[in-house]
């Protein structure tokens, strides 16, 4: 090949020089980029669900965060800086999910993402902002390996959400009281027949076990998710003669299964425990909603019992056409952390440093247990938020007598838990 | 996977088999009413309708407004029924008249252009929550028993109800004035015309029957199933199993068919649980190799 150094300088080469010299001439003559910055909004990526089945999830979510960013906008922002949400339909589809997210970055200048997608599409999510580093929280997963898995961890990726393995061992430590106090040791399970129904099952009766052995499984019915019909679970139920029954079928599925097996008067049969009963939209929908059935937390104005939240609740209903869901508190959460943490760079969005901010940190929050939410430093999950289970009643607020469970005992199972897998 | 002790057991036991041959019934008449429009659509004008979940799915809001306007379950189900209908002569007359003659391949890429824009239109209108209408009061009754089993008065109000607008359907179209016409158009289209009847009338006329078949089965079914947008999609799958199962344009059998799939569900969630869909599938399968006409299909037809 020849060699055209002789020849001078070529096109490239001129328009890089150009391009270094307007650089350094910026760097000199020009404001500094803080400054050049200032006024101009920072920008939140925000893929999630906005269409479907489970729409309302991916809505009430929406309100939930730009409740909080409205917020900070009024008090003048982060740093003179407003903050701008831009939402992207993922359908809930891991591949449109990572793409957006991209896009979220590359083309609209997102600098933060806040992934409230559901799981499957959340680890794909985890692997783009791992890959092109950029801040992010997970609102959404609750799956318990998205952040307690060390393979999965970086210094500038959280989550906000619930933990599946925390509310194992409080449902399961739940259950094994009343298990014990009435004698219930015939147990069944109708539960969505996918990956999450079939593993949240499987913790919690794992634990249900562990706190209470005498507990034997003598039925487990599997629905497809969004099944129209429960007729043939629910007289698999009825065959089954249990002496109780846990569910994590969830939206619609959960109120159609409730009106159906309330038809044949299941509830009054034997105690149910059902972890995702306690969502606004779900029980609200049920017209005949059972009394006495044992419903896990997820969002409601009385859980906790404070003024603080039911301020938050108040403002979220003034502003939002749906009402609150358990994504509603989780997204803003990750909302407050992303605040907190930009105000302690001084709007710096670099990912290193927000994450530095992010870790080990406590806000005050309405959703915490004592008013108050820690992102745990080891592995980057939200603690200390409301976990327990309240029983039913057919009328508002719908559900009473909540029981938190001591965050102490879900420290040390989960540590075993962690050990087990190989994870710590 | 398959549990012949607990089969075994469900079949000896007088309880088990009344609760689940009920269930088998109520699961296959709602399948039933679906799938009749479907075949009554296909059976007269050779149109699959693909859209035909939306009708479901349509009658069931029409019903959940009526019903909380009034507070009338009856008044509720005729609503849906005559909502689902007009919009499908409507739909007849605007959008799938137009490619009556096309392949087939642009039909079902119409309907699923449908589908997809009044799913919209529902979440626009009644929201992306989930509704539910629950159970009208004077159904509020604790269940029957019979021999140990469970059965619920409102599931035998349905059951009887599929039964007589099934029967009432056939007998539109096979003894009635307008069945004649109806059927002789779909035969001889320019001949009928001939005789200065408005053809198109009678095809849009017996659309909106099929699809009113379908919202009086939202209808019936909306105190117990939640209402969502999209929920037409999963009801639309078995009704194509029934229709295929029981011959393409034969209403007697739908009603066939869709007694057996019912069995098979209910029967099925206790004998092999994690086979309930594939055993669903199966029956087609071997229908389609045995009897590719339908059980109670007639030759002559595609």
């Amino acid at each position: 090949m020849k060699n055209h150094q002789s020849r001078g300088p070529s096109r490239r080469t001129v328009l890089k020089g150009a391009a270094g010299a307007a650089a350094l001439g910026t760097a000199i003559v020009g404001f500094p980029a803080y400054l050049k910055a200032a006024g101009k909004p920072i920008k939140i990526g925000m893929p999630t669900i906005m269409s479907g089945r489970v729409a309302i999830l991916g809505e009430s979510s929406v309100a939930a965060a730009q409740l909080q960013i409205a917020r900070v906008n009024k008090a003048g922002g982060v740093g003179g800086r407003p903050l701008e949400l831009v939402v992207r339909d993922s359908r809930g589809k891991p591949d449109e999910a990572a793409r957006m997210t991209r896009d979220l970055v590359n083309n609209e200048g997102c600098d933060i993402i806040l992934d409230a997608e559901a799981s499957s599409a959340s680890f794909a999510v985890n692997e783009v902002v791992r890959d092109i580093k950029k801040y992010c929280i997970h609102s959404n997963s609750e799956t318990s390996s998205l952040t307690a898995e060390p393979k999965n961890q970086v210094p500038w990726v959280f989550r906000s959400a619930r933990q599946g393995i925390h509310d194992a061992v409080g449902g399961g430590l739940y259950a094994a009281k009343v298990a014990k106090e009435k004698g219930l040791k015939r147990w069944a399970t109708v539960s969505p027949d996918y990956a999450y129904g079939r593993a949240n099952t499987e913790e919690f009766m794992e634990y249900v076990k562990v706190f209470a052995p005498e507990v034997e499984i003598i039925e487990q019915t599997w629905p497809k998710i969004f099944q129209p019909d429960y007729t043939e679970n629910v007289t698999a139920l009825l065959n089954a003669q249990p002496q109780a029954v846990y569910s994590c079928l969830w939206g619609g599925d959960l109120v159609a299964f409730t009106d159906q097996a309330s038809l044949y008067g299941l509830f009054n049969q034997f105690e149910a425990f059902a972890v995702n009963l306690g969502d606004y939209p779900v029980i609200t929908a049920i017209k005949s909603l059972p009394e006495g059935v044992h419903s896990g937390s997820r969002y409601h104005r009385d859980i906790p019992d404070t003024a603080e939240n039911e301020a938050w609740y108040k403002e979220f209903m003034a502003n939002s056409k749906v009402l609150p869901t358990n994504w509603s508190w989780e997204n803003a959460t990750a909302m407050d952390f992303i605040i907190a943490a930009l105000t302690a760079t001084g709007g710096d969005t670099d990912a290193e440093k927000l994450g530095k901010a992010t870790a080990g940190l406590t806000i005050d929050s309405p959703f915490g247990a004592g008013g108050k939410l820690t992102m745990r430093e080891s592995d980057h999950t939200l603690v200390n938020y409301m976990v327990g289970y309240s029983k039913t009643i057919a009328k508002d607020p719908y559900v009473v007598d909540f029981k938190q469970t001591d965050w102490a005992d879900i420290y040390k199972h989960e540590d075993e838990w962690k050990k087990r897998n190989g994870y710590i | 996977m398959i549990e012949l002790d607990a089969l075994a057991a469900c079949l000896t036991t007088p309880a088990c088999l009344v609760n689940q041959t009920t269930s088998g019934l109520i699961i296959g008449m709602l399948l039933f009413l679906v799938a009749s429009g479907v075949t009554l659509i296909f059976g007269v004008l050779h149109v699959i309708n693909f859209a035909h979940g939306s009708f479901y799915m349509l009658g069931a809001y029409f019903a959940f407004t009526v019903y909380g306007l009034t507070g009338n379950y009856f008044l509720a189900a005729g609503a849906g029924a005559a909502g689902a209908a007009l919009s499908g002569i409507v739909f007849e007359r605007l959008i799938i008249s137009r490619v009556y003659g096309q392949n087939l391949l642009m039909q079902l890429l119409v309907c699923y252009a449908f589908i997809l824009i009044v799913d919209d239109l529902v979440k626009i209108v009644w929201g992306a929550e989930y509704l539910a209408m629950g159970i009208p009061a004077e159904f509020r009754l604790p269940p029957l028993r019979f021999a140990g089993g469970f059965v619920p008065p409102f599931y035998l109000f349905l059951v009887a109800m599929a039964v007589a607008i099934g029967v009432g359907s056939l007998l539109i179209v096979t003894k009635t004035r307008f069945g004649k016409i109806v059927r002789a158009a779909a035969h001889n289209a320019s001949m009928v015309s001939a005789l200065g009847i408005r053809v198109n009338i009678y095809f849009a006329l017996l659309f909106g029957l099929g699809c009113g078949l379908a919202g009086v089965a939202g209808a019936l079914a909306a105190p117990v199933r939640s209402l969502t947008p999209g929920m037409g999609l999963g009801i639309l799958v078995e009704s194509f199993i029934v229709t295929v199962i029981g011959g393409m344009g034969s209403i007697p059998g739908a009603f066939l068919a869709a007694i057996i799939l019912g069995l098979t569900r209910s029967i099925g969630s206790v004998g092999f649980p994690l086979f309930v869909d594939g055993a669903m599938f199966m029956i087609m399968a071997l229908v389609l190799i045995f009897r590719p006409t339908g059980l109670l299909g007639q030759g002559t037809l595609r």
